[in-house]
């Protein structure tokens, strides 16, 4: 332990610490902009800056450490005026347009100015920079104009991820963040995670909002418009109306999607469930019958990208099953369209998910089970749902809890635990070693594909055959895992890969936490525990046992993996050419 | 999105790219190896088009972005190929003040090209120069060896169409 004082106030904080962090233990936040736990301490935007005594300036305290006997204050006037600067100086590049900003009243820049009291905006009027932003891709925006070149979206991309198609180009005032040849993103290999949105501190960054889409299709009494809500949503939308992060809000999301108008609320679990089937299915004649091994989960959009243009030599791994989403969506259009007697061009499905890349997914080639019908019409991330909420009036913490229509609502606690990472490894396990033993399992926790590290491994010898299994979220994870793949330096049989680090729960579509909870919390873990407590509270915890997934198979597609299965279930893939 | 780079197609040789593989192997794992590795590419190809990037990137395991973002912070680098004609406009101090960031703003117009780049048909690249020691003729600029002093805007399409071919 090192002794500091902080503000005259002794205290102590372990060696190596940070001052920022030393701070933070004596229940001082020191303002931040650029810095993000474990990825970028670049010590750039000097916003942290305390004065140290002794010290010939103010120093970064989110880059330097604390020293014995250092005495540090975070506040003096000095400080605030620099800090004060700082930001009157970010500004005066600024487009300074709150009142339209999709990030105002979340923005981490506008938050900072009115804490420090920053009321003269054009304090320095300057030469204005002004970008083009580039709206090329599908699932999200830049607007360099509210850029603050902290690099927290660089760091994201290229670290988190592993990818790094964005990055700082040109130098000096002229410094801006953009893709090689200032190309657009969507002619890059972005993989459309928006892991960068995730932790942009400003409305630079976001995801293309398909909203009015949706409230067109709602006012239109023609259509019968359809809603699917991902497993992980239900675990992060509390967070834009006042719930502790971690809180289960499915009754009262269930609700605002029924007071907004939708005519039927189902569950993406219920698509999940039908996704084990097929791809427990898929591994298991992949495995006895001599199929091309490891099996590898494809209902991580962002991931089939990253395979398709970092690791093309494994697209025969892919599991050809669709998505969640695209399967929920394909029975839309199909099985429930014939059952309720509905014209599927009648049909708006709409998918409410915590990703961005699924934006991208539902207009991917081999997506119609109807031929030119899409199955998924439109996505929307979870933050976009909170601002229909709002948007509607609905105050959302008064709301009854509401349940999910049938049939395409119910779900096990299979289909749950697919928000988080492993989740879509224990749920196929749980179907896939039944099938195999024709027993029934005696423990359904499969622990050692639990938790939020990066990369997990573990065997399971089942009736003297063992299977080999790796679970991998966070692409630059993934990555790493692949590459000994590729080699043959490792092998497996089945491998689980999500594109968000934590899986779905920490996905790129989620509310928006800014960076002080992000470095403090593991939003990951606090989502995660919602869907492990689902699951562990369900009566039928297996996919094979969801009495309406079995109700589809008798009546519409026979056994998994039949002809109809794969003519509405399945899909393909091809490698992408793009700029890495 | 515009793509920042010429309409000129690359044309590098085997042999060039021999070369470059040579120097990639080289300084292949050294800390800070991108840097030699991008000024010799230079020497071999006169310019750094996307194409010689990808290359680099590829070899050197890193995102293209990595390298572009160096590429575009150092002035020396050049991401487009030099016209038949190099015009270059003098920013220096004496020059400025008489006015050649005018002129350069307006060649850029003439020409239809950004900063360091080239016309579509490959004849004229236009770039900004330092100090070229002639500040009594400032404002001045240079097409390949020749010098143009004391100019104003109406001097810029004469000199253009000196070199009509
Ligand atoms: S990014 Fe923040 S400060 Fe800038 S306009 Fe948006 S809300 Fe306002
Ligand atoms: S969406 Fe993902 S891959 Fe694309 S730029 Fe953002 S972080 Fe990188
Ligand atoms: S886009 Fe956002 S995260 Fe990226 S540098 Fe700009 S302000 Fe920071
Ligand atoms: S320099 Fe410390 S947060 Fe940016």
């Amino acid at each position: 332990m090192v002794n500091i004082k902080i503000n005259n106030i002794a205290c102590q904080a372990p060696e190596g610490s940070t001052i920022l962090e030393a701070a933070r233990m004596a229940g001082i936040k020191i303002p931040t902009l650029c810095y993000l736990k474990e990825i970028n301490a670049i010590g750039a935007c000097r916003i942290c800056v305390v004065e140290v005594k002794g010290a010939r300036s103010l120093v970064a305290s989110c880059v330097h450490p604390i020293s014995e006997g250092m005495e540090i204050f975070t506040n003096s006037p000095t400080v605030l005026e620099s800090r004060k600067m700082t930001l009157q100086l970010l500004l005066s590049t600024h487009d300074r347009k709150c009142l339209s900003c999709v990030r105002s009243g979340k923005c981490e820049l506008q938050t900072l100015c009115h804490e420090l009291g920053v009321d003269d905006e054009i304090a320095y009027e300057g030469e204005n920079p002004e970008f083009e932003i580039d709206t090329s891709s599908i699932h999200m925006y830049r607007d360099n104009n509210k850029c603050i070149n902290c690099r927290r979206c660089v760091a994201a991309c290229e670290k988190t991820q592993g990818i790094g198609v964005i990055g700082a180009n040109e130098r000096g005032f002229a410094t801006f963040i953009g893709s090689p040849f200032d190309m657009g993103l969507a002619e890059t290999a972005c993989v459309s995670c928006g892991q960068c949105i995730a932790v942009c501190p400003t409305g630079a960054l976001a995801e293309n909002d398909n909203t009015a889409e949706v409230w067109e299709a709602l006012s239109d009494p023609e259509k019968v418009v359809i809603v699917q809500t991902a497993p992980a949503v239900r675990a992060s939308l509390g967070e834009a109306f006042g719930y502790d992060i971690g809180t289960n809000v499915e009754g009262k999301m269930v609700a605002a999607l029924r007071r907004l108008g939708f005519d039927k609320v189902f569950d993406t679990n219920f698509g999940a469930d039908l996704t084990i089937m097929e791809e427990a299915n898929e591994f298991l004649e992949r495995f006895q019958g001599g199929g091309t091994l490891p099996m590898i989960t494809s209902c991580s959009p962002g991931w089939v990208r990253f395979c398709e243009a970092y690791f093309p030599n494994l697209i025969p791994n892919l599991s050809s099953c669709k998505s969640p989403q695209q399967m929920f969506g394909a029975v839309t259009k199909t099985y429930y369209a014939e059952k309720m007697g509905i014209d599927p061009e009648n049909i708006v499905t709409v998918s409410v998910m915590p990703c961005t890349a699924k934006k991208f997914e539902l207009c991917r080639d081999g997506q119609c089970a109807v031929p030119d019908i899409q199955d998924v019409d439109i996505s929307i991330t979870t933050r976009e749902l909170a601002r229909m909420i709002d948007k509607a009036g609905l105050m959302f913490k008064e709301l009854p809890n509401e349940g999910y229509d049938n049939p395409l609502g119910n779900y096990t606690g299979a289909g749950a635990i697919f928000g988080a990472t492993g989740g879509v490894m224990e749920a196929a396990l749980r179907t896939a070693v039944e099938k195999l033993t024709g027993e029934t399992l005696k423990k359904l926790d499969f622990e050692e594909v639990r938790g939020t590290k990066g990369i997990k491994t573990a065997s399971y010898t089942i009736d003297g055959t063992t299977i080999k299994i790796a679970v991998a979220s966070g692409l630059a994870n993934a990555r790493k895992l692949l590459e000994k793949v590729s080699s043959g330096e490792e092998k497996y049989h089945f491998i689980e890969i999500m594109a968000c680090e934590g899986g779905c729960v920490n996905g790129g579509g989620q509310i928006i936490q800014p960076a002080d909870v992000r470095n403090n919390i593991d939003l990951r873990a606090e989502r995660a525990k919602v869907l492990y407590n689902i699951d562990s509270a369900s009566k039928i915890r297996k996919s094979h046992e969801n009495p309406d997934i079995i109700e589809l198979y008798n009546n519409y597609l026979g056994k998994p993996g039949s002809h109809r299965a794969h003519e509405i279930l399945h899909t393909c893939y091809c490698e992408s050419h793009l700029y890495k | 999105m515009a793509l920042k780079q010429s309409a000129i197609p690359f044309a590098g040789t085997a042999e060039q790219e021999e070369l470059l593989m040579a120097v990639i192997e080289k300084h292949k794992g050294e800390a800070g190896g991108l840097m030699p590795v991008l000024h010799e590419a230079q020497e071999i190809y006169g310019y750094l088009p996307i194409e010689v990037q990808n290359k680099i990137a590829s070899e050197l395991n890193i995102p293209l972005e990595k390298v572009y973002g160096v590429v575009s912070f150092y002035s020396q680098f050049s991401i487009n190929p030099k016209g038949k004609y190099k015009v270059s406009v003098c920013l220096g101090t004496a020059c400025y003040v008489k006015g050649a960031g005018n002129l350069y703003e307006k060649l850029k117009q003439k020409l239809g090209v950004e900063d360091g780049g080239i016309t579509d048909d490959g004849k004229f690249s236009l770039e900004a120069c330092r100090c070229i020691g002639a500040c009594g003729l400032a404002p001045v600029l240079t097409v390949n060896d020749e010098v143009y002093g004391r100019l104003t805007e109406k001097d810029l399409d004469t000199i253009l169409a000196k070199y009509k071919d």
